[in-house]
């Protein structure tokens, strides 16, 4: 659909621009001021010291799988990801959960699940694509390895990231 | 059958769907009429090769008949067509006909209101398991909610819980919650199939679909009611939860268990193939297909496959392999080989085989090796392989195939047979025994799996599945229809009209033939039947071919 962006009115102050280019000016001494008198840190010396602390909730880094608070692997290997996965990175290969198991009811898991961390661009598309709240992406960011086979994770791997998530939609929980 | 393919002879009668006047033959379903006039009406319950007994209302569409005066003559509107009197109700589509003067409206805003309606009660008690359901990406539910229903549930309450993943047969699963009961299997079971095992148990909303309790849902066409259940209910075991059908490749190809030639649709993804199902061909299967047909395909990824030539058992390349079958062919006279083709063969390596006879001057020692088997008076035909027609019209054997074949085993028995070529045949079914084979001086074997002959081949040359190659075949009711390659051949393992043209060539020179269109048009110059043909003109839905000979004699036909 397309949306056309009004054009603001410009006053009279904004057309001369002058006012804009002075206070912008302002700020650029205002840092040049506490560079010189050393306020300012501009260096950081990675990886001794990290941005880690300072990361926004919404940061994209390695997608992981997650358990929830009763030790369920949340993903049912519906494949959607597998699907959405732009550079084609993740492999799943599903199973039937045997009749025997807690989890029995949800009777689909993921055989194999491997994300391929050379391929992976990070988009995060798989986790707005998952409808199971199972894959989000945390905020490991520097995924190294020395092999090609150490840069697949494994679902092992995944859920080893991901780690168990709590307070998210349960519809697998039996009702009250 | 359905309604639209009625005969002429049908008078026609004027409808008008959507403001729009139309003519249908009478007797067409209001749902057909509807469909032909590119006003699709969503559907559950009504399938066109079974009866309607319209409980699934989703079909409801507005009608109406013309007003009539006093004395029964149509009030006619301005623009001179019968002014419409419309029923207060939504009625539903499936099981009327269309009548002289009808009027239909398929989008007022009461007909969407009865879709929504009957859509949210439909899902009331749905589990939306769709990530885990088979049938999700091919679920008439799902699209029809997301194209017809409302967006969001008002349901508050819990939802009836009903079995799950119950065992109705060998290899069918039920989940009766995901059922929408709109009795499709039932009445397949009952219409088609004549085993009426399936029916509806328990109250209101605790329906749910069952086996009759001494019995099991084991019929040859079970996963038949996989294939029209609209939904995830049924589930077939052998691809529960094997891969999500949005991956799926969609080959369009014909069945080869038997000589009916059954149009089916393979689906496949990434050189594996998951399933098969049934394609519709009115002039062959409808749009069934037996279960132990559609099952038969887990042979082709087997890790026994040959995938490389072998002489005496060294795998060599194929030049070598080639010109060594070509030395030992050479070095026999015409009467001490034998050619044993296959009815598994496509038309054009049938062709080759017959140039391969050609070439190496062979008269009347060949023949294929018939497979017979009971038919089941639907769909699976006595003639189990699919193209005895094409062997018989090209001549690889007399009207009786294997009438040959005891000539082959006395020949080899008094020494008089020294090399026998087979093409996808275990000669120990021809006849012989281990000990006949042991005394010939060569064997060339193509093939794709090892049998009995396998290990005395001299020369063993892997081919193609029938998966894997494009050609003809020529079914019992002789229509010609078309395979196309689903997946690729394993290794090393060549088309089987690429070897035949190779053997020919090494025998008698270069033939010219690059491409498998040019063996078709080698065939259709010496063949009338396929004359002014193309395996592009032989279509999806094939063609049926007349032959010029005498009509052969048919045990059983299909249907």
């Amino acid at each position: 659909m397309a949306y056309v962006v009004p054009r603001p009115n410009l006053t009279w102050k904004e057309k001369i621009y002058l006012p804009s280019i002075v206070a912008g000016m302002m700020i650029t001494f205002k840092h040049l001021k506490r560079m010189l008198k050393g306020e300012t840190k501009v260096v950081m010396q990675y990886p001794e010291e990290k941005w880690d602390a300072q990361m926004p909730e919404h940061y994209r880094g390695a997608p992981t799988l997650v358990t929830d608070e009763h030790g369920r692997e949340r993903c049912v290997a519906c494949q959607l990801c597998e699907f959405i996965c732009p550079p084609r990175a993740i492999t799943i290969k599903p199973e039937e959960i045997p009749s025997g198991d807690k989890f029995a009811k949800v009777e689909k898991r993921p055989k194999v699940f491997e994300i391929d961390m050379i391929r992976c661009i990070y988009c995060g598309l798989c986790e707005e694509v998952c409808p199971e709240q199972a894959i989000f992406l945390r905020k490991d960011y520097a995924i190294t390895g020395i092999t090609r086979a150490e840069m697949v994770h494994d679902k092992a791997k995944l859920y080893e990231l991901g780690g168990v998530f709590t307070g998210l939609v349960n519809k697998w929980n039996p009702k009250k | 059958m359905s309604t639209e393919t009625a005969a002429p002879a049908v008078p026609m009668v004027n409808v008008q769907i959507d403001g729009v006047w139309l003519q249908f033959p009478k007797g067409t379903r209001v749902i057909e009429a509807c469909g032909q006039a590119q006003k699709f009406i969503p559907r559950y319950c009504y399938h066109p090769k079974l009866s309607s007994p319209g409980n699934c209302r989703m079909c409801m569409v507005e009608m109406g008949m013309p007003k009539m005066t006093p004395d029964r003559k149509p009030v006619l509107g301005p623009d001179g067509k019968p002014e419409i009197a419309w029923i207060p109700r939504p009625q539903i589509s499936c099981a009327q006909d269309v009548a002289e003067g009808m009027g239909v409206r398929t989008g007022s805003p009461m007909v969407e209101e009865a879709r929504k309606g009957v859509l949210e009660f439909l899902l009331i008690n749905h589990p939306l398991d769709c990530p885990i359901c088979d049938q999700a990406g091919e679920c008439r539910l799902q699209e029809f909610s997301v194209e017809f229903g409302q967006g969001e549930s008002r349901f508050l309450d819990e939802k009836v819980k009903k079995p799950k993943s119950v065992e109705l047969g060998p290899r069918i699963t039920l989940d009766a919650e995901r059922c929408i009961l709109c009795t499709r299997c039932i009445r397949f079971m009952q219409e088609v199939a004549k085993d009426d095992v399936l029916g509806i148990v328990e109250r209101g909303s605790f329906n749910s679909i069952a086996c009759h309790p001494d019995r099991i849902l084991d019929n040859n066409y079970s996963l038949n009611t996989v294939d029209i259940c609209p939904v995830g209910a049924l589930t077939s075991n052998d691809f529960r939860f094997k891969m999500r059908v949005w991956f799926l490749k969609e080959t369009k190809t014909i069945d080869v268990n038997c000589g009916t030639g059954a149009n089916i649709i393979i689906g496949s993804r990434e050189n594996t193939i998951y399933r098969i199902t049934p394609r519709e061909n009115n002039d062959v299967n409808g749009v069934w297909l037996p279960d132990s047909h559609r099952l038969n395909f887990k042979y082709v990824a087997d890790e026994r496959r040959l995938t490389k030539p072998t002489v005496k058992g060294q795998p060599v390349d194929w030049r070598t392999a080639t010109a060594i079958a070509a030395e030992i062919l050479k070095a026999h006279t015409a009467e001490q080989l034998w050619l044993v083709a296959s009815g598994r063969q496509t038309n054009e390596e049938l062709f080759l085989t017959s140039r391969l006879i050609d070439a190496l001057e062979i008269e009347k020692q060949h023949d294929i090796l018939p497979r017979a088997g009971e038919p089941d008076g639907l769909l699976i035909a006595s003639d189990r392989n699919p193209n005895t027609t094409g062997a018989k019209l090209i001549g690889l054997c007399t009207s009786k195939p294997g009438s040959r074949l005891k000539n082959l085993v006395e020949g080899v028995r008094s020494g008089a047979i020294k090399t026998v070529i087979t093409l996808g045949e275990d000669l120990t079914k021809c006849g012989l025994t281990a000990a006949d084979l042991k005394k010939l001086d060569a064997i060339i074997a193509l093939d794709i799996l090892p049998n009995q002959t396998t290990p005395h081949a001299t020369v063993l040359l892997p081919a193609s599945a029938w998966v894997e190659k494009r050609g003809s075949m020529i079914n019992v009711k002789d229509r010609l229809q078309r395979l196309n390659r689903a997946v690729a051949a394993p290794g090393d393992a060549h088309d089987d009209w690429e070897i035949l043209r190779d053997l020919i060539a090494a025998v008698s020179g270069s033939n010219g033939l690059a491409m498998i269109e040019d063996v078709f048009k080698a065939m259709a110059a010496d063949h009338s039947e396929f004359a002014g043909l193309s395996l592009s003109k032989i279509g999806d839905l094939g063609l049926p071919v007349v032959s010029e000979k005498a009509p052969e004699p048919e045990s059983a036909a299909a249907h």
